[in-house]
């Protein structure tokens, strides 16, 4: 009927593109292979209703059809135990509620772990639908002097098998000729049997395999497992990475920070006097803009942290830690989380999704704002060299360094009280009939791959700018609004914050605050720092009618408030930070992370009660002692 | 017959069973799952720090991470040296 259309190659008129779906065990290398054969031209999101992600991407086909791929969480059996592996058995029953059942399984398992892996294969050829086996790393198998008979094992299996090495350029053109190819018909398989022992009689007849382990992971663990040199290198490597995180950040961090400052003063100039400068300038350049600068920070922990990942050191570290921390009623894998958190606690919530046991990921997300993040130092630093000498303790150390240490050190201190607190009323409550598993495979070590890295990188970053382009930016005009309505009539004495809404509430604030020692300037600077906490020095500033911007403010506000401010007032408001939810963002991520607003509000509630109590003891004893 | 939990570093030995705990032990099921059936070999490769917890267990051609509760189901038998 048409002409046209039945003059293109006969592939070329599948209107509906083909989708397929990566399945495979945890460690199989699947993301690699997803990253492989999709590129750049993918799509991160969530499953509706729960925090597990939803990659999705697509590619072009030889024959010019349009692939989508879905890449399901890992899993190691359909008999799901997480929310990561139920959404993979939905999705291949073709039971999820949104997702559509995809036309074709591509199975991924590492070459090298068969034994595990061909398990979940039997299980999933069970669903009976069009499956590809994909044996990947079969470089590293080869290596390893590992000898798979292909066509045997296809045979015996019924679907057609291809090797990949994901982290090759050209080491998924099997696997795509394979998908372009006409549809394997859907595996037979028995619906009981031991599936045990049917992987033990297919690796017997098909696998030829020298040795159990890589000598060079035995070698390494050897070293890197040990009681005293595994946690020595642990230290070494959190050491290196925090000097890098905090020392090499700085430069970029400082740049974008000047550029923020040109663009303000560009538009400053550019637009007419009046609130919509204002809101500019103030408003979304000071308050957003002032999030992006810690991007550098972030981009770099972000580094260390994916390529200790990629190279299957951080199960090791998670195995190290985890005695200690389910004694502090956590678990090693909170280790990650809460090492992020001390750039900032949003990516480290995010990280909490590595955490299987539902009870274990809240007490970390819990705590995670407990840790010190990037944005508390322009706070403290001010305070600190405000307040404490710049004197020697013993001779060698600094008291001004011991005060920050001591900072950093409440923090870690109160997270693990706090947690373990969760840990005894859970068990006073009943809950803790049902153990908390770990189950930690520890995978071979690879070497990282700056193609993945790259890709993770590029995802967080714009996971984080996409946070600070909404949420942030929406609250800063909100408290730009606060802080700007209604202006002072001509003729106010005094800053004009002090005439708007924040600074009636600042003032109404007092009267709870008073205890504790902040005077009304302070109550005032508390509200926009609910945006950032380090805006808060920019807002003392202001209130202190000083218009600079944050550095130069800081350093004119330090002498004026070391001599207006009692010393008790200064320690109250460094105890204040250590705990306080000063930080509208991080609330924002623990409800969307939790589908909850009771454990926001619990979250919010708990770290205020702690923050007011101990600057009301901070506060009382050095004013007694003063 | 030892407990896993028991077994020296680097002895070779043989699953002899895995013992739930109770009807519905989510964890035995997924032990079973991940190769810990009768019959396997297993080694103990390394243990934590603190109180030698977790276990490091050594099954097929993978390394899984145990706690000592969830290592304490797994009855092994010791190869002879």
């Amino acid at each position: 009927m048409n002409a046209p259309a039945a003059s293109f190659p006969p592939t070329a008129i599948t209107a509906t593109p083909l989708s397929i779906a990566l399945v495979g065990n945890p460690n199989c290398g699947k993301t690699a292979l997803f990253n492989r054969l999709t590129g750049s031209r993918q799509k991160v999101a969530n499953y509706a209703g729960v925090t597990v992600e939803r990659k999705e991407g697509r590619f072009l086909a030889p024959s010019g059809r349009l692939v989508r791929v879905l890449d399901l969480p890992g899993a190691y059996s359909l008999n799901a135990t997480s929310a990561d592996e139920a959404i993979t058995r939905d999705v291949c029953l073709g039971q999820h509620a949104v997702e559509a059942r995809p036309d074709l399984l591509v199975c991924v398992a590492d070459a090298t772990n068969l034994r595990l892996h061909l398990r979940f294969v039997l299980e999933l050829m069970r669903i009976g639908r069009p499956m590809v086996l994909a044996l990947n790393m079969s470089d590293a198998a080869a290596r390893r002097g590992i000898t798979i008979d292909r066509e045997k094992l296809s045979r015996a299996l019924g679907i057609p098998i291809v090797s990949t090495v994901a982290v090759q350029r050209n080491g998924v053109h099997d696997l795509i000729a394979q998908i372009d190819s006409v549809p394997p018909p859907p595996p037979v398989m028995a619906p009981d049997g031991n599936l045990h022992a049917e992987v033990r009689r297919l690796l017997a007849e098909c696998v030829r395999m020298p040795r159990h382990t890589a000598a060079i992971d035995d070698t390494l663990d050897r070293v890197v497992l040990h009681p005293v040199w595994g946690l020595a290198i642990l230290a070494v490597l959190m050491f290196v990475m925090f000097q890098a995180v905090f020392t090499g950040a700085r430069p970029f961090m400082d740049g974008i920070g000047n550029a923020m400052q040109v663009l303000g003063d560009w538009l400053g100039a550019a637009l007419p006097a009046g609130p919509l400068r204002s809101l500019v300038q103030d408003g979304i350049v000071a308050g957003a803009g002032t999030v992006i600068t810690f991007l550098p920070q972030i981009l770099l922990l972000f580094l260390f942290i994916l390529v200790l990942e990629e190279s299957g050191y951080l199960p090791r570290a998670a195995f190290l830690l985890d005695r200690l921390m389910v004694g502090a009623g956590l678990t090693g894998r909170s280790f990650i989380p809460l090492l992020s958190s001390f750039a900032c606690a949003i990516p480290g919530i995010m990280a909490t999704r590595t955490i299987q046991d539902r009870r274990d990921r809240l007490a970390t997300i819990l705590v995670a704002p407990l840790m010190t993040c990037s944005a508390r130092l322009p706070v403290y630093t001010l305070l600190i060299a405000a307040f404490i000498a710049d004197r020697k303790v013993w001779g060698f150390l600094s008291l001004q360094g011991l005060v920050l240490f001591a900072l950093y050190a409440a923090g870690i201190v109160s997270a693990l009280a706090v947690s373990y607190t969760m840990k005894l009323w859970r068990r006073r409550r009943g809950h803790e009939i049902e153990e908390h598993a770990l189950l930690l495979e520890l995978p071979s070590y690879r070497m990282p791959h700056a193609f993945d890295i790259a890709i993770g990188l590029w995802e967080r970053s714009w996971m984080f700018l996409r946070r600070v382009g909404t949420v942030i930016l929406s609250l800063t005009v909100v408290l730009w609004f606060l802080s700007s309505f209604p202006a002072a009539p001509a003729g106010f004495i005094g800053p004009a914050i002090d005439y708007s809404l924040a600074g009636r509430i600042g003032h109404a604030m007092q009267y709870v605050f008073a205890p504790i020692g902040f005077n009304w300037q302070i109550c005032i600077a508390l509200i926009p720092g609910l945006a950032a906490r380090e805006v808060a020095v920019s807002s003392l500033a202001t209130v202190y009618a000083l218009s600079a911007n944050s550095d130069q403010a800081a350093s004119q506000l330090q002498p004026l408030i070391a001599a207006q401010w009692p010393l008790a007032t200064a320690l109250s408001l460094l105890a204040w930070y250590v705990f306080a939810p000063q930080c509208l963002s991080t609330l924002a991520v623990i409800r969307r992370e939790t589908n909850s607003i009771k454990t926001m509000a619990l979250a919010a509630g708990y770290l205020f009660a702690l923050a007011y109590l101990a600057s009301l003891i901070t506060y009382q004893i050095a004013h007694a002692l003063a | 017959m030892y407990q896993l939990t028991d077994l020296p570093r680097n002895t070779n030995a043989t699953i002899r069973e895995v013992t739930a705990h109770g009807a519905h032990d989510p964890i035995a099921v997924r032990l079973a799952e991940l190769g810990f059936v009768q019959g396997e070999p297993v080694r103990v490769v390394a243990k934590g720090p603190v109180g030698g917890d977790p276990v490091l267990v050594q099954i097929g051609y993978t390394r899984f991470a145990l706690r000592r509760t969830e290592a304490a189901r797994v009855m092994v038998q010791a190869e002879d040296a």
